[in-house]
C-alpha cells in the first residue's frame, strides 16, 4: 500500500475520531498546551530581550568605554557601600584624563540631572539634563538633525547658556516650528537651541534617550549641581584597540587620582560586554527554567496522551480487528495510531499558539517581541513529536491485535 | 485445481492444561463458484473453520491451499495482503465504521489495496449498485436500517473483486423477513459467478446452498450436495 495514501487515509481517521471526541482530545492536550505555550513564550522573550540589547548596545558603541566610581554591577549591599566611600571623579579628573591619554578618539565628562523644559507656554517635565562638552558629539556617536549643530569647544570651555536637546523635547515643545536658534527655558534660565539630536528610541526598553537636553558641562556645574560625580565617556575610535586603550586608560586614571602602586583601584572601567555578559546570564536562566516548566508539561502530557490513545485502542479494537480483516498490515495500524496522537498533540500545539499569540502582542509592549515564524515551527514539531513518542506504546499495541480477538471483542 | 483445498486441517486452543480441539483433521475442497453453507452446533468449529478459511488465523496442523498458494505458513503481512486480495468478509454483525458513510465503508478495502481515489469511489459506487444502495451512498451507518447496513457490507465484500465471499451468521441479527432478502441478494451474486461460503445454523438459510458442509465436534460429518448438478468431495 502507497505509504502517502497511508498518510492521508490515517489522517482522516484522526481527525475523524478527534471530532467525535472534542473534549477528552483538548482536555488530554492541557499538559501539552501548557508546554507549547511555555516553550514559544520563553523562545519569545529571549529572542525579545536579546533584540532589546542588540538595539541598546549598538547605542552604547561597541568601541565606547565608560569610567565612572562603580561599576555598572554591585552585587551587594556591602559592596556598594564599600564603593561608596570611594572619592567622586571631579570634573578636573575628566580634564587630566584627556591631557593624559592620547590614543583614543574623544573624552567627555557626563553628568546627569532632571529638570522641566520650557518654551513659552510648552512645557516639558523630568527632562534629563546632561552636562558635557563638544566632545560628546563623538563619544556619544550623536547624530544631528540638519539644519542644526552640536554645540562648539567655544561654547562649551565659554559655558555658554547653548543647548542641544532630544527628540522628544523637540516635539513637545515644538510641535510645528523649527526649535534650533529658539530660546528655551530649563530650570527657568534661558539657553538657545543650537540643535536637535536624532531620535535614538528607547534604552533597555526602559528610558527613552529622546527625552534629554545637553548643556556645556559649565552651565550644568554652575546652576545644577556644584560638585556631581561624573562619568566620562571614552570613544576609542577602533574595537580591536579597545583592550590596549582599557590599559592606557586605567594607568592614566591612576595617576590622575593619584594612586600609589599598592592601591586598588577607585573607579570602574565598564563597557558593553559587560551587559552583553549579564544578559546571557538572563537568558540562559529564563531558558533554563523554561525548559523545565516545558519539559515538565510536555512529559505530563505525554503520560496523558499515551493514557488517552490506551482508551482509544482499546475502545476500537473491533474496528482494529475489522480493519486487519479488510487487508490492513501492522504497518498501517501502527501508522494510523500514531497520527491520531501526533494529530491530537498538533491541534494542542495550535491551541497554545492561538494561547501565546495574544500574549506576545502584550509582551511587544515592553520588548521587540515577536513570534517567529521558526519558533511556530519548533512549537508544532515539539507538539507532533510528543505525540509520535507517547503515542508509540498504544499504536504498536494496536498494530499487533490478533484480528479473529479483536473482532470477538464486544 | 479447487479454489480451496483444506488437507487434514487441526486447530488446537491451549488454555493453561487443558487443549480444546476446535477442528480436527478436516479435509474439504471447494471449487470457484460453488455456494456452500456451513452448518453445525453450537461450538462445533464452524466460526474457526471460517477464520482460516479468510486468513484471519493459521492452523495448527495441515495445509491450506488458496487459488494455489500455501497459505499456512504465511505471516501476518502476507496474510493481510491475501485477505485485501482473495476474501470478502461479511459479518453477523455488520462491522460498519460508524463514523464514515456508505461510501467510505466499501471503499475501505479498496484503501489498503492502494487503488487511486477515483478509481476506488467508482468501484465502490458499483458495488453499492450491485446490492440496490445506489441512493444511499452518503448514508451512514445509523441512517440504515440492519438489512441495509448487511448490503453495505455485502457490498465491501465484493469491492475488491474477491475470489470468495465468507459470511458468517450474515443473518443472525436480522429478523427472518431481511434475512431471507439478504439470502436473495446472495442467491443472485452466486448466480453471477462469485463463490460464497456462509455458516449458518438455520436450515432454512442453509437450504439456499447447492451444497452443505456439517461440522461435529470439529469434524466434517457430512458433506452434501443438493440438485445433483454438482458433486462434493467426502
Ligand atoms: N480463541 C479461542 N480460545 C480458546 N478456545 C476457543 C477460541 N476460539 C474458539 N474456541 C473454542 O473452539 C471451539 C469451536 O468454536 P467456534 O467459535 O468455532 O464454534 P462455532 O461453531 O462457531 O459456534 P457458534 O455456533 O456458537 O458460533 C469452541 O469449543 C470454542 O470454545
Ligand atoms: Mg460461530
Amino acid at each position: 500500500m502507497n505509504f502517502l495514501l497511508e498518510l492521508g487515509e490515517g489522517l482522516r481517521i484522526a481527525l475523524e475520531a478527534i471530532r467525535a471526541n472534542k473534549l477528552r482530545s483538548i482536555l488530554t492536550t492541557l499538559g501539552i498546551i501548557i508546554g507549547v505555550v511555555t516553550v514559544t513564550l520563553m523562545g519569545t522573550a529571549i529572542d525579545g530581550l536579546n533584540r532589546a540589547f542588540m538595539q541598546s548596545i549598538a547605542k552604547l558603541g561597541v568601541d565606547t568605554l565608560y569610567i565612572s566610581r562603580t561599576g555598572w554591577f554591585v552585587e551587594t549591599y556591602e559592596d556598594w557601600t564599600r564603593l561608596r566611600t570611594r572619592p567622586q571623579i571631579t570634573l578636573r579628573d575628566v580634564m587630566q584624563l584627556e591631557k593624559e591619554v592620547h590614543t583614543v578618539l574623544a573624552v567627555a565628562p557626563i553628568v546627569r540631572s532632571m529638570a522641566g523644559v520650557k518654551y513659552r507656554e510648552r512645557s516639558s517635565q523630568n527632562v534629563s539634563i546632561v552636562g558635557s562638552t563638544d566632545q560628546m558629539v563623538l563619544t556619544g556617536g550623536l547624530g544631528i538633525e540638519t539644519g542644526g549643530r552640536f554645540f562648539t569647544a567655544e561654547e562649551s570651555d565659554g559655558g555658554r547658556p547653548v543647548c542641544v536637546i532630544g527628540s522628544d523635547v523637540a516635539t513637545n515643545l515644538f510641535p510645528r516650528l523649527n526649535p534650533v536658534g529658539k530660546q528655551v527655558k530649563i530650570n527657568l534660565r534661558p539657553y538657545e537651541v543650537v540643535g536637535v539630536l536624532e531620535s535614538q528610541g528607547m534604552f533597555m526598553g526602559a528610558f527613552s534617550l529622546d527625552n534629554q537636553v545637553i548643556i556645556p558641562v559649565r552651565q550644568f556645574l554652575t546652576h545644577f549641581w556644584h560638585d556631581p560625580d561624573f562619568e566620562i565617556q571614552v570613544k576609542v575610535g577602533d574595537v580591536a584597540r579597545l583592550e590596549e586603550a582599557k590599559d592606557e586608560l586605567r594607568g592614566a586614571m591612576r595617576k590622575v587620582r593619584r594612586l600609589e602602586p599598592g592601591d586598588a583601584d577607585d573607579f570602574a572601567i565598564n563597557q558593553q560586554e559587560q551587559i552583553a555578559e549579564r544578559l546571557r546570564v538572563v537568558s540562559a536562566t529564563i531558558a533554563a527554567v523554561g525548559l523545565f516548566i516545558t519539559g515538565l508539561s510536555l512529559f505530563v502530557g505525554g503520560i496523558g496522551i499515551m493514557n488517552i490513545m490506551f482508551v482509544s485502542v482499546t475502545e476500537r479494537t473491533r474496528e482494529i480487528g475489522l480493519r486487519k480483516a479488510l487487508g490492513a498490515k501492522r504497518r498501517t495500524i501502527l501508522v494510523q495510531f500514531l497520527i491520531e496522537a501526533a494529530a491530537i498533540c498538533v491541534v494542542g500545539g495550535l491551541l497554545a499558539l492561538a494561547i501565546a499569540w495574544p500574549v506576545t502582542l502584550v509582551l511587544k509592549h515592553f520588548m521587540p517581541a515577536q513570534l517567529s515564524l521558526p519558533l511556530v515551527g519548533i512549537a508544532l514539531l515539539v507538539s507532533a513529536l510528543t505525540g509520535l513518542i507517547s503515542g508509540f506504546l498504544p499504536a504498536w499495541r494496536a498494530a499487533r491485535m490478533n484480528p479473529v480477538d479483536a473482532l470477538r471483542n464486544e | 485445481m479447487s479454489l480451496i483445498c483444506l488437507t487434514n486441517i487441526a486447530r488446537r486452543y491451549v488454555m493453561g492444561a487443558e487443549t480444546i480441539h476446535a477442528l480436527r483433521d478436516v479435509s474439504v475442497s471447494i471449487e470457484r463458484g460453488e455456494y456452500v453453507a456451513i452448518m453445525g452446533p453450537s461450538g462445533s468449529g464452524k466460526s474457526t473453520l471460517m477464520n482460516l478459511l479468510g486468513c484471519l488465523d493459521t492452523p495448527t496442523e495441515g495445509t491450506y491451499e488458496l487459488n494455489g498458494e500455501n497459505v499456512s505458513d504465511m505471516d501476518d503481512n502476507q496474510l493481510a495482503d491475501i485477505r485485501n486480495r482473495e476474501i470478502g468478509f461479511v459479518f453477523q454483525t455488520f462491522n460498519l465504521l460508524p463514523r464514515a458513510n456508505a461510501l467510505r465503508n466499501v471503499e475501505l478495502p479498496l484503501i489498503y489495496s492502494g487503488m487511486r481515489l477515483d478509481e476506488r469511489r467508482e468501484r465502490a459506487r458499483e458495488a453499492l449498485q450491485q446490492v440496490g444502495l445506489g441512493d444511499r451512498v452518503t448514508h451512514k451507518p445509523n441512517e440504515l436500517s440492519g438489512g441495509q447496513r448487511q448490503r453495505v457490507a455485502i457490498a465491501r465484500a465484493l469491492v475488491t473483486r474477491p475470489s470468495i465471499i465468507l459470511a458468517d451468521e450474515p443473518t443472525g441479527n436480522l429478523d427472518s423477513r431481511t434475512g431471507e432478502e439478504i439470502m436473495q441478494l446472495f442467491a443472485r451474486l452466486s448466480e453471477a459467478g462469485n463463490t460464497i461460503l456462509l455458516v449458518t445454523h438455520e436450515e432454512s438459510i442453509a437450504a439456499h446452498a447447492r451444497r452443505v458442509v456439517r461440522l461435529l465436534d470439529g469434524r466434517v460429518a457430512a458433506d452434501e450436495a443438493k440438485g445433483g448438478d454438482r458433486s462434493p468431495e467426502a
